[in-house]
Formats: structure tokens, C-alpha cells, sequence
């Protein structure tokens, strides 16, 4: 490591003397060795010992030390229908609620780029619901929202003639992604606003004097331009949208059945309420390198913002 | 003569016409954005008026709009015992986050004021942890805070939270230093200044907004976390979100009650937010995109 590190400082330009080259680069690099070390000993060692304790049989709630069984978990793990339900939920979750956050997200950056009356009020309110806790959001849209009986929902659907509908338990997943979806939409729209008004005025005036319409004018200067703040956006929301544990928790605990159970909660099931130590680190383990597997494919192909920053170095 | 005044006229009339229609259609552009702003923000408006609510009003259909505002349910909430769920919040939060302002400035500057060969690497390796599941590493976090005796410790939480928003601190800081002005450098060196002035006179005063929305944007992840503090906290080290759970199996579901819970819960993060969205929109686009 050191020895590569070093030959590459030698083509940095500007600079005097391997030996003093040497000792500087690695200077440079002190202050950013807390962080790696934090960062891989609380985060990465812990993957490493996933794979290890994925290898054993333990159930901390029977007795009879941990003992190696070599991939039987895995094996568990792909006879288990409840795995695959797992990851079509999570697959349907992470998608359906990035996908309508971000639409939606548009759609209000579009709106609020536009001067209007009370619009810095408007933007306050509309940052609102990804300020509120995620767990008292999914609690409060279980109940004051999609109650049957009380619920918002049920009072306006009603309005139009609708039944009311028992939502959390007939429509779980849409439940669950209605929640996640009024959270991150804000952040969905503060993302795409940042990027609307970072576009330079002065072509946009331009496009409207050679008579261009408000359609062909957004579709071929507007977003060629977001499309770098799209990205950043469906990014960092799915990195966090993948993980979703509160709304599911809180809303419909997986259920009825399994009919929301998506990894992260299965996951935390089988290792906090089945004590299985070896079938969770197991699940985990898939999770993981699914997760790899799908992040690499997205970031070579669709993503930029990296490669974008390759060709700016 | 007439004719020219005429002409005069319709070209005025002609010039005006669109500036109508164009204010015309800003109303209506306008009215549609207010119209989504409510329905966005209706169910915020609708937890805090629940929260001054009684019990009796807060279950009614069609929805009661007016009553008899009360405090009742706060203090009900209050003396269920909820200041040490939220001091606990508060010390997790304060803590974690001037942990991760205190790895992450040297590191993203280091990342970007004197880049470092594999700099690109490095920040890859950061974001990259952030894709990775938090829940595949919960098996061992857990074993592991076991055998040391640290479950349901505040001190642990920290830990965790402060590795949990080191990427995205290491991330923003960086897109932040990369927008201090070289020439303030240069200049800087010119006339003489040590790392040490050129640190604390030139570098840190142009990036302190982007520390407080880094620190903002990290304080909301930490204060609202709620998978490792509901698995490795029960009753000493446990979190608001934690308190929200147990406050629902213990007393039932009492909507006014829940309510004023989840608005204390949220308030903080709430006003915070309000105040310093500049630097919220700021610290998301993150800058790394210029």
C-alpha cells in the first residue's frame, strides 16, 4: 500500500524530491485516517463477522453452544418462501416509493420555482413531513390518517362517494408506501429546487424569446440540467428507502401474513424475535451482496454523479 | 394623427394583454402550489391540533375542526415519563454529531483542499458504506455490545450514530471545502500564513454555513433513528422513537394522547428545520454537483 501510494505521488505535479514527496503525501493523508478507521472498524468488521456467524448454527434462546454448519443457513435461507416475499416487497418498496417521491418531488420544485404569494411559507410547510420523525409518522398515518372508522383518509374518500376502507390491513403495502413517500418527498423537491434554480436564467429567457414552449423548453433544457440532481436524489433515496424498518414496524408489522415483510424487518424478525443468530446473519449476508450486485449495475450504468466527478478530477 | 395614436394604443393594449394573462396564469400556477402545500402539509397540522384535542374529539366523524383546546394530554404524556426518553435523544444526538463534525472536516479536507492519490477511492469507500443495509450488520453490533456490557447505553448509540452519518458528513464537506476560492489560498500563503492561520482565518469562515447544515442534516438522522436504539436500548439508554413505541403498547392506541407524544418528539427537529432551510437545501444538493 504504501509503496503504491508513494509511486503515484511521484506524478503529482509540482513537486520536489521523492523522499520529501513521500513523507508529504502521507502527512496529507493523517487527517483523514480517524475517520477510515472509524468508519471500516464500526461498520465494515461487523459485515466480516456477519459472514462468520452466518456459517454457524446459534440460537441464543435454546441451549447448546454455537457450532459450524457450513452453508445450511444459505440453503434455509433459499428454500424459504418467506425470503423471496422478503425481497419483492423491498424490491416494490424501495422502487414504488422513490420512483413517486421523486415524481412528485418534481412536480413541487417545478411548482415553488415559480414565484407565487406566501412561497417561502409554502416551502416551509412543504420541508415539513421529512422533518417528522419517521416512527411518529408512521404511527400517526396508522391512525389519525387511514383509520377505517376515523381516519382522514376514510372523510375524504367519502366526500366523492367511496366506502371507507380498512387501508393498513386491505392495502398494506400502499400504506406503507403512502407514509414513505409523504416523507421523502420533501427531500425529493428540495434536492430538484436546488437544481431548478442553479439553471441559468439567461437561457431560459433566451428559449422563450425563440418562441420555444414551456413543454419543449423543460424537456430539453430543464432536465438535461436536473439530471445530475435526479440522480443524487434517487440515489441518496434509495439508500435510505432500502432500509425502511419504522413504517413497517410501526404500521403493519410485516403483516397480515407476510404481506409487507420486507428484509430489513425479516431480518430484525428472525434475529430479535426467532433468536436465530445464524439464519439472520445468513439473510444478511444475501442482503448484502444483492445490494452490491444492484448499487454496481446502477452506479456503471444509469448514475453519473461519480463518473461525472472522475472526469472533473 | 388619429391613426398613429390608435396604433399606439393597440400596441399598448397588445403589450398588456399578455402581461395579464402571464400574472393570470402565475395565480393559477400559484393556487395549484398552495393547494398541494396543504395537502402536504395537512397531516403535521393535523397531529398538532389533535394533540390539544380531548381524548373524545380526537375520535369523531366526520373530524372535529373546533373544540375546547387542552393541555391535558401533554401533561398525561409528561407524566408517563418521557423526559428521559428525550434527554436521552438530545445527549445521542449533540454528541454524535459534534463526534462526526470532528472526523469528518479533516478528512473531507483533507479529501479535497490537498487532494491525496486514491482521493476518488476513498470517497467512494465512505458513500459506499452508506449503501450497504444497516440491518445485515445488526447480528454482530448486537453480540458484540452484548459481550462488553454495553447494551442500553447511551455511549453506544453514539457510536453507532456517528458511524452511521459519517459518509454522508465526509461527502458534504468535501463538495463545501472544493468551494473555497483557491486565490483566498494563494494569497494567504503569499503572505505568509501557516496551515494553522490558513486553516482557522480563511478555510473554516467560508465553510461554516456548510458545517451547520452538515451538522443539521446529521442531527435530524441521529435524533429520528430508531432500529438500533429500539434493539439495543430497553429502559436506561432508550430514545424518543422507542418511547413512541412503548407509549402505544402500554396505554393503547389514545390518539389526542399519541399525538401530543409525536409532536414533542418532532418539535425539535421541526424548528430546527424551519430555521435554517437555506442551509437544509444547501447541505442536500450538496454542492458536489456544481
Amino acid at each position: 500500500m504504501a509503496t503504491v501510494t508513494a509511486g503515484k505521488a511521484v506524478h503529482l505535479p509540482g513537486a520536489r524530491g521523492q523522499g520529501r514527496r513521500t513523507s508529504e503525501s502521507w502527512l496529507r493523508r493523517i487527517p483523514l485516517l480517524p475517520a477510515l478507521l472509524f468508519t471500516i472498524l464500526i461498520t465494515q468488521i461487523p459485515f466480516l463477522l456477519t459472514i462468520y456467524y452466518s456459517l454457524q448454527s446459534w440460537n441464543i434462546a435454546k441451549p447448546g453452544s454455537p457450532h459450524w454448519v457450513g452453508l445450511n443457513n444459505y440453503g434455509a435461507v433459499f428454500s424459504d418462501p418467506v425470503f423471496y416475499a422478503a425481497v419483492l416487497h423491498t424490491i416494490e418498496i424501495t422502487f414504488g416509493s422513490v420512483l413517486i417521491a421523486t415524481l412528485l418531488g418534481l412536480g413541487l420544485a417545478l411548482l415553488l420555482d415559480r414565484k407565487f404569494l406566501g412561497r417561502g411559507l409554502a416551502r416551509t410547510l412543504l420541508i415539513s413531513p421529512f422533518l417528522i420523525m419517521p416512527a411518529a409518522a408512521a404511527l400517526l398515518w396508522k391512525t389519525t390518517m387511514l383509520d377505517p372508522v376515523y381516519g382522514i383518509v376514510n372523510w375524504v374518500i367519502g366526500w366523492f362517494g367511496f366506502a371507507p376502507v380498512a387501508f393498513t390491513t386491505s392495502q398494506p403495502l400502499a400504506s406503507v408506501i403512502a407514509t414513505v413517500v409523504w416523507q421523502w418527498t420533501p427531500f425529493e423537491m428540495l434536492i430538484l429546487l436546488a437544481g431548478l434554480q442553479s439553471q441559468p436564467r439567461d437561457v431560459l429567457e433566451a428559449a422563450r424569446v425563440d418562441g420555444a414552449s414551456a413543454w419543449s423548453t423543460f424537456r430539453e433544457l430543464t432536465l438535461p440540467h436536473l439530471r445530475s440532481y435526479l440522480e443524487l436524489g434517487v440515489l441518496l433515496g434509495a439508500i435510505y428507502v432500502v432500509n425502511t424498518f419504522d413504517a413497517i414496524y410501526m404500521i403493519t408489522q410485516g403483516g397480515p401474513g407476510t404481506a409487507t415483510t420486507n428484509l430489513p424487518f425479516y431480518i430484525y424478525q428472525r434475529a430479535f424475535e426467532g433468536f436465530d443468530i445464524g439464519q439472520a446473519a445468513a439473510l444478511g449476508v444475501v442482503t448484502v451482496v444483492g445490494t452490491i450486485i444492484v448499487a454496481t449495475i446502477a452506479l456503471r450504468t444509469v448514475f453519473q454523479v461519480f463518473i461525472e466527478n472522475e472526469a472533473r478530477a | 394623427m388619429a391613426t398613429v395614436a390608435a396604433n399606439a394604443r393597440t400596441q399598448r393594449a397588445g403589450r398588456r394583454r399578455p402581461r395579464i394573462r402571464q400574472r393570470l396564469t402565475g395565480v393559477a400556477w400559484g393556487t395549484v402550489a398552495w393547494f398541494a402545500t396543504i395537502i402536504f402539509f395537512f397531516p403535521v397540522f393535523w397531529m398538532i391540533l389533535t394533540s390539544f384535542k380531548p381524548e373524545s374529539a380526537a375520535y369523531s366523524n366526520p373530524p372535529q375542526f373546533a373544540f375546547h383546546p387542552t393541555l391535558n394530554e401533554y401533561k398525561q404524556v409528561f407524566s408517563a415519563g418521557m423526559g428521559p426518553f428525550l434527554a436521552n435523544s438530545a445527549i445521542a444526538t449533540v454528541i454524535s454529531v459534534l463526534l462526526v463534525l470532528a472526523l469528518a472536516t479533516p478528512a473531507a479536507y483533507a479529501l479535497s483542499m490537498r487532494p491525496i492519490a486514491h482521493w476518488r477511492d476513498a470517497l467512494f469507500f465512505f458513500i459506499s458504506t452508506k449503501m450497504l443495509p444497516v440491518v445485515a450488520a445488526i447480528v454482530p453490533i448486537y453480540l458484540a455490545v452484548r459481550d462488553i456490557g454495553m447494551l442500553d447505553s447511551i455511549p453506544t448509540l453514539i457510536v453507532l450514530y456517528t458511524a452511521m452519518n459519517l459518509p454522508i458528513a465526509v461527502w458534504m464537506m468535501r463538495s463545501f471545502f472544493l468551494e473555497v476560492p483557491g486565490e483566498m489560498l494563494e494569497a494567504a500563503r503569499i503572505d505568509g500564513a501557516d496551515l494553522r492561520h490558513e486553516l482557522t482565518e480563511v478555510v473554516l469562515p467560508t465553510v461554516a454555513p456548510g458545517l451547520a447544515a452538515t451538522a443539521l442534516i446529521c442531527a435530524i438522522f441521529a435524533w429520528n433513528e430508531f432500529f438500533f436504539a429500539l434493539n439495543l436500548t430497553s429502559i436506561r439508554a432508550a430514545t424518543m422513537p422507542v418511547f413512541l413505541v412503548g407509549f402505544v403498547t402500554s396505554e393503547g392506541l389514545y390518539w389526542a394522547k399519541l399525538a401530543a407524544a409525536a409532536t414533542l418528539a418532532s418539535v425539535p427537529v421541526l424548528i430546527a428545520g424551519w430555521i435554517a432551510q437555506r442551509q437544509l437545501v444547501r447541505g442536500l444538493s450538496m454542492g458536489a454537483i456544481k
